[in-house]
């Protein structure tokens, strides 16, 4: 059990960000079938981090092609995702499974 | 019922396509069927399971479990196809040699068909969870009906096979010795594609570095949601925006790969070869 803990200490240390305190973060809600915020502001030149929470009864996946970020978010639950760093711009983000719930990150 | 069919379309797209390449990539050999019919099965049954477990999967590893797990199987495929690429180099010519002299094409039932069985369980396991939790979402949201659901699903999936389909029939139109040189090509670009979105999740789960958000945009030329920027992305790895992770990890699978073909291919005893090119000057 100790070593198995030992194991995945280790591994939870290569895998976390060095910087994981420092990274700012930032909340994204799906609720019916919307972003909420749509627009999200970010600082430019620094990894952030992206809280996503699903609070719709279905299941969804956060992506953007322009930032590129995939990943399933399960009703109820969230997800972190971390981005950058970005340079200043507008970066589109969608809900795959719902092509038309759409959102922006204003990178500044 | 539109909007179900083309989501489903797509990703159904995906894993036709290489379903079609391995098809076409072991013809003549014996019983191929089953290897290929039992991959999708498995694929089938997979995503079912991953669906599930989605978000038991999304929690592990400190929340990286998503990420780590499609970077596991797509790196799992990159190195399957390899495999196939380099066992054909070693063997291709001599089996295309015996087919032809035997004037059929039955070749030896040795081929690694479990590596190419296992590439269409895991294309199909990966498009496959994201099928089925979509239309999990459709069917306990009341927005649609559930024979509408039924309908854009089996039109999306009727869709994304024939794509499939008429991919095979393509490679089918080749020549027997051709074959092989085209689909060993296909094979390696295929790879390269699945290296680099393996390294995309790999960038996502914050232990590679991205190397640039964006090498390039091509995006306002081909989206890489248009029909042929699926095509393409599936058969060569195409990326409207691509993070220099991606450039990097594409083009070092086919450097890898390739060379490992020649080395590999060369030490095999061959029956008459071709002279070097150094013996004809």
């Amino acid at each position: 059990m100790g070593r198995t803990a030992g194991f995945v200490g280790m591994v939870v240390l290569v895998f976390a960000p060095p910087t994981l305190a420092d990274d700012p973060s930032f909340s994204i809600v799906l609720k019916n079938n919307q972003f909420v915020p749509r627009d999200v502001q970010i600082p430019a030149g620094v990894k952030v981090k992206l809280v996503v929470r699903n609070d719709n009864p279905t299941p969804s996946e956060f992506e953007s092609t322009q930032f590129h970020r995939e990943k399933i978010v399960s009703p109820g639950q969230e997800i972190i995702v971390f981005v950058g760093p970005l340079d200043p711009g507008s970066y589109e983000f969608f809900d795959d499974f719902h092509p038309e719930t759409r959102g922006h990150l204003l990178v500044k | 019922m539109l909007a179900t069919a083309i989501i489903v379309f797509r990703e159904v797209l995906e894993a036709s396509l290489v379903v079609g390449i391995v098809l076409a990539a072991s013809r003549g050999v014996a019983r191929r069927g089953v290897w290929v019919g039992s991959g999708i099965a498995s694929g089938v049954l997979g995503a079912i399971l991953v669906a599930a477990c989605a978000e038991g999967i999304a929690a592990a590893v400190n929340g990286i479990g998503q990420e780590l797990f499609n970077a596991t199987i797509l790196f799992t495929a990159v190195v399957m196809l390899g495999w196939h690429n380099i066992w054909m180099n070693r063997h291709g010519r001599e089996l295309a040699a015996t087919a032809a002299l035997l004037g059929k094409a039955v070749l030896g039932g040795s081929r690694p068909l479990y590596a190419l069985a296992l590439v269409v369980g895991i294309a199909v396991l990966r498009e496959g969870s994201e099928v089925v939790l979509f239309l999990y979402g459709i069917a306990i949201a009341s927005g649609e009906s559930a024979l509408n659901m039924l309908g854009g699903g089996m039109l999306g999936l009727a869709g994304g096979a024939a794509i499939g389909a008429l991919m095979y029939l393509g490679l089918l139109a080749i020549p027997l010795r051709r074959l092989f040189g085209v689909t060993s090509w296909l094979i390696l670009l295929l790879a390269a594609g699945m290296a680099s979105q393996g390294a995309l999740f790999l960038m996502q789960a914050n232990v590679l570095p991205s190397l640039g958000n964006e090498v390039w945009d091509t995006s306002s030329i081909l989206s890489e949601r248009s029909m042929l920027g699926v095509l393409l992305h599936v058969l060569i790895g195409y990326s409207a925006q691509p993070a220099g992770i991606q450039v990097v990890f594409y083009l070092a699978t086919i450097l890898v790969i390739g060379t490992l073909m020649r080395v590999i291919g060369r030490a095999a005893p061959r029956a008459p070869s071709r002279p070097p090119a150094t013996a004809s000057i």
